[in-house]
């Protein structure tokens, strides 16, 4: 079978090749900085969806060469690798518009542009790896180009944050090259393939697989900030609002939740998972996660802090999806991958308007928000009520599915674990709407704030997206078509 | 042997070059540049003939193997030269801009003369097939080297370079003893003798006296004493030198004779596994402690030297003659990215005035470029993906856990993590911009020449990653044991 | 006890005399004639090598080796001692200011 690479190193290079670019423009060369990055966003979004024309109709676009003698480095386009590079495409052109718009007069965007490119690139080649080993490639990258970004401000507190993110994810990056090494040394190889390529190792060295998915689900387990390993999340709320909308709903976050799905289905594979006995555990840990969030959530008064906690809670529900091992469960989670992407982008770009045109960061100073920055607060109230899993919305999607897989496997306890949370996630967002929209602003009301379009428009997109996931959940193409496409190919193994 | 010498060439080119860069000193940038250019050519062409032949072969005045002087090139030996060369060609660009001044004249009369005489030494290091002459050399090498140390004639370099002379001196005698003890036992000591010989308890001892001395000259923990001084306090072009190409000679030799030694075994790989595990540890900590930014990234090569022994001791004795390869990539990797690290050092020490480390991120002047390639040069160091420095790391511990090692994997992801905090007590400062006193923020973004050659290098040793294929595949040309 | 033993063991008893007086010793010329003595040592067991059961014809071989030995020597002397007067000079003008 002939694979075509042109497409992959296409994608690639609109952000790792743009980076460079980027960062030799002068400071003030803001107008061709913006073309370029516009440019090259908006390439990358059509070459996606060529791709996954392509890829839909069963073409194999991959590329690979030797690094060490049996050891490949490798990309592919299969089809979770399209739903994660969609996310990715179409989250940074809005996100570009919106850093654009945000940053505008701030300084160093020559640098802040480079690393976000970068960041993108790293995202891109987390979706595309085809084997462990390149995933741990762009997995590292992705934490190196993250990290300027973190700590943009250059104050005080934004290195200390910085310090901790770094430690973190550098530490679950060790780990990860254990666990990759340890793969490779065990199963001699490390390719993604559909139903996992453990299944021989776990049969004669069950103790041995066994560590290995621990150590490996702890490596991803820092970017996907399953607790305990989620603490450098809440700090590093303090980037710029596009980094943490970035970080949350596609990059760094999503890495690491995307890593436990390829860890789990197609490294060592549903079946095997489910013989060395970890699923449970690996579900556990993600209902103890979803939990633990919400309940931080309620007592956040930091708006993005509270968003951030959130996340932790959100994400793991891709987790559990995963770990329930059924493929209506797995529906939930993949679908959710891309469906929680577009409800906290949403959010935090709302946050990041709230803070800049009114100069709100505290969910106690909300009040009135609603009539002052109604678009922007029409947006948060649509993401926040997803979240919560009102239908049609795209959280509710997601929730059923999980819902109905739980049911599925005979695991009826997930039903109250995600009635629950979205009591929780009720508690904490509830209270923002009911600020926002039906109290009155303090008295010293200043003239009407002003946001540019850039800055208005981004949040009002991707809310009517998540309102598109779900009422139009059955469409060709939608993100929920797709995942049912790619968990047919996961479970037909 | 048909068409030029190029072994000999390369050997001899840059002795000349040093005689005719001291009597002009006028010309001495011009013919330096040149010579080390033309040098790196030979190097490819004799990359061109091993890749062809596997391993070549010269006699040198018509007398073979024992009693003449051979020299012999294969893929390890070439992978060398090429490292010498292209790090050398890099460094020498950058010098060119860095001695410019009035002020550095007297500097710039003897940069030219000494480095030439050190590559000549250098590449006789990695032509050489006897034991006596890898002495002479190494003695050619230890001259220049610290004649290098002290050109900046500061006080601190004139005492780091004297305690460099003892170290380096005395290593070299403790090598010549152990070739006199073999000589004693064996009557030869060409390669292929040393080799063929029965192990017994008196080449033991002989390799272990010729050890010793040879770490004394790589600066192997616990005889690394003398090293951070001295490359903390040359100038930036002769501290590139020194850590990135000068160490790697004895290193080399020591390479060279473990992957063919019957007398190593698991418990002397141990032991020497085990300093390298102290250096590593302790040249972290120290690198932790450091204040100024060159004695940080000298206490780093302690660290990394460690690393490399450990790549060597990773696997036992049975995995030795795959070991050395591991180690061999560790020794390219940290050849490249070190000496663009010290290259980096110094443009941010002359744009900034200083370089204490704590004070980087009060500076105003922020030299984009040089910031740039120090982040560039610790990703290889630290071993992160894709450079060539991660591919080492990777081979070193995927030996130790096929051997069931693990205390070496351990102590791989210890130096790994102690990497990681010491170069981002430096990198943070670099986006740190809340202390700065004294005037508006500078941030350079234009290209210059001194800053192109230390970029290029540590670029290239990030994306050399993704070729160690075939570089692992061109050092193990005509290895195998064919030694002649 | 043959010439060549008693020939081996003075040259590593010399070599080891130096070893400790480069090691040991503080003052910078002493350490340099511990290395030098050092030399000398290592030159005798290469010496020792060239011995042969007379009447056959000594060994021409490590003669060569120990005279390369010793021009290489004379040079690192050289430079040691270059070394040493220079921080002399630039202590002594400490001393005075």
């Amino acid at each position: 079978m002939t694979e075509s690479a042109t497409l992959l190193i296409l994608i690639l290079l609109t952000s790792l090749g743009a980076a460079p670019v980027i960062f030799a423009l002068p400071e003030r060369a803001a107008r061709l900085r913006t073309a370029i990055n516009l440019t090259m966003a908006a390439i990358k979004v059509a070459l996606v969806g060529w791709l996954a024309l392509e890829v839909g109709q069963g073409a194999r676009h991959g590329l690979s060469f030797a690094i060490l003698p049996g050891l490949e480095f490798r990309l592919q386009a299969d089809p979770l690798a399209i739903l994660f590079i969609a996310l990715s495409a179409v989250l940074w052109l809005i996100t570009t518009i919106y850093s654009v718009g945000y940053l505008e007069r701030g300084p160093h965007r020559a640098r802040f542009f480079g690393f976000f490119s970068l960041c993108v690139g790293a995202t891109v080649g987390v979706a595309l790896a085809g084997n462990l080993f390149t995933f741990l490639v762009f997995y590292e990258l992705l934490t190196l180009a993250t990290y300027p970004l973190v700590i943009h401000r250059g104050t005080a507190e934004a290195l200390r944050a910085g310090r901790i993110y770094l430690i973190y994810t550098l530490a679950g990056g060790l780990v990860l090259l254990l666990g990759t090494l340890g793969l490779w040394v065990l199963a001699g190889t490390t390719d993604f393939v559909a139903g996992g390529i453990m299944a021989d190792v776990a049969a004669a060295q069950p103790l041995a697989a066994q560590a290995l998915f621990v150590v490996l689900i702890l490596a991803l387990g820092v970017k996907a900030a399953l607790v305990p390993l989620h603490r450098w999340l809440p700090i590093a709320m303090v980037a710029p609002a596009p980094v943490s909308a970035l970080l949350h709903a596609v990059a760094v976050v999503k890495a690491g939740a995307f890593g436990i799905i390829r860890v789990v289905f197609e490294v060592f594979g549903i079946e095997t998972v489910r013989e060395l006995g970890l699923t449970m555990p690996l579900a556990a840990l993600a209902a103890v996660t979803i939990l633990y969030g919400s309940v931080r959530a309620m007592t956040q008064d930091d708006i993005k802090k509270r968003l951030a906690y959130s996340t932790v809670s959100q994400v793991s529900y891709i987790t559990l999806g995963v770990a329930l091992a059924g493929p209506v469960a797995a529906v939930g989670a993949l679908a959710h991958l891309i469906h929680q992407g577009l409800m906290k982008i949403t959010m935090f770009m709302a946050a990041g308007n709230l803070a800049e045109a009114l100069g709100v960061k505290r969910v106690s100073q909300m009040d009135g928000a609603g009539r002052a920055l109604p678009g922007t607060m029409l947006a948060f109230t649509l993401a926040a009520l997803a979240m919560i899993g009102l239908p049609p919305l795209a959280g509710f999607v997601s929730k059923w599915y999980l819902a109905q897989g739980g049911l599925a496997v005979g695991q009826d306890w997930v039903i109250p674990l995600l009635l629950g949370s979205s009591l929780l996630n009720a508690l904490y967002f509830l209270p923002m709407l009911h600020r926002a929209w039906f109290r009155d602003a303090p008295e010293a009301e200043a003239p009407r704030p002003r946001i540019g379009w850039m800055l208005a428009a981004p949040p009002l997109v991707t809310a009517a997206l998540v309102l598109a996931a779900g009422l139009m959940a059955n469409a060709p193409f939608s993100p929920l078509e797709w995942t049912r496409f790619i968990v047919e190919l996961e479970y037909r193994e | 042997m048909t068409g030029p010498d190029w072994l000999t060439l390369s050997i001899m080119l840059p002795l000349f070059g040093a005689v005719a860069a001291f009597i002009l000193p006028r010309a001495a940038a011009g013919l330096g540049l040149a010579t080390v250019a033309a040098t790196t050519l030979c190097v490819l062409m004799m990359a061109d003939r091993v890749a062809a032949f596997g391993a070549v072969t010269v006699p040198l005045g018509g007398w073979g193997a024992p009693l003449g002087i051979e020299l012999r090139a294969d893929g390890l030996s070439v992978a060398m030269l090429a490292l010498t060369g292209m790090v050398g060609l890099l460094v020498s660009v950058s010098a060119i801009d860095a001695f410019a001044g009035d002020r550095t004249a007297r500097q710039r009369h003897y940069f030219w003369p000494l480095w030439l005489l050190l590559l000549s030494g250098l590449n006789g290091v990695y032509l050489g097939t006897d034991l006596f002459n890898l002495y002479v050399m190494i003695e050619i090498i230890a001259l220049a080297a610290v004649g290098l140390t002290v050109l900046g004639g500061t006080r601190e370099a004139l005492r780091a370079g004297l305690d460099y002379v003892y170290a380096s001196i005395l290593g070299a005698l403790l090598f010549l003893l152990g070739v006199g003890l073999i000589y004693l036992q064996l009557g030869r000591l060409d390669f292929a003798g040393v080799i063929a010989a029965p192990p017994s308890a008196a080449m033991t001892a002989a390799l272990a006296v010729m050890f010793v001395g040879l770490a004394l000259k790589t600066a192997l923990f616990p005889l690394h004493v003398w090293l951070p001084a001295a490359h903390a306090n040359a100038a930036a072009p002769a501290s590139a030198l020194l850590s990135g190409l000068v160490v790697k000679g004895a290193l080399y030799i020591v390479l060279r004779l473990a992957g063919y030694m019957p007398a190593l075994t698991e418990d002397i790989l141990t032991l020497i596994g085990l300093m390298g595990a102290g250096a590593v540890i302790w040249g972290g900590i120290q690198a932790l402690r450091a204040d100024r930014l060159k004695l940080l990234v000298a206490w780093s090569t302690v660290a990394q030297i460690g690393l490399i022994f450990v790549a060597l001791a990773r696997a036992g004795e049975r995995g030795l003659s795959d070991s050395w390869k591991a180690a061999a990539l560790l020794i390219l990797a940290h050849g490249i990215a070190k000496a663009a690290m010290f290259l980096a050092a110094g443009r941010i020490k002359d744009e900034v005035g200083h370089d204490r480390i704590r004070d980087l991120d009060r500076s105003p002047i922020r030299p984009t470029l040089a910031q740039v390639t120090f982040a560039l040069a610790a990703i290889n160091l630290i071993g992160l993906p894709p450079s060539l420095g991660f591919i080492g790391k990777w081979q070193l511990m995927e030996g130790a856990m096929m051997a069931g090692y693990w205390h070496w994997v351990a102590i791989t992801m210890i130096g790994t993590l102690f990497s990681v905090a010491y170069f981002s007590r430096v990198l943070a400062g670099f986006l740190r911009f809340d202390r700065v006193r004294g005037g508006p923020l500078a941030e350079h973004h234009g290209w210059s020449g001194a800053d192109a050659a230390p970029l290029i290098l540590a670029g290239a040793a990030v994306l050399l990653g993704l070729a160690a294929g075939p570089i692992i595949a061109f050092i193990d040309l005509g290895a195998g044991g064919a030694m002649p | 006890m043959t010439p060549d033993l008693i020939y081996g063991a003075a040259g590593l008893a010399v070599f080891g005399i130096g070893l400790w007086g480069a090691i040991a010793l503080q003052d910078r010329m002493r350490r340099l004639l511990g290395l030098k003595l050092c030399s000398v040592g290592a030159g005798f067991v290469l010496i020792v090598g060239a011995w042969r059961e007379p009447p056959a014809a000594p060994d021409p071989v490590p003669h060569a080796l120990v005279i390369t030995g010793i021009v290489v020597m004379l040079s690192a002397t050289a430079a040691a001692l270059a070394l040493i007067r220079r921080l002399h000079d630039l202590e002594a003008a400490d001393d005075r200011a």
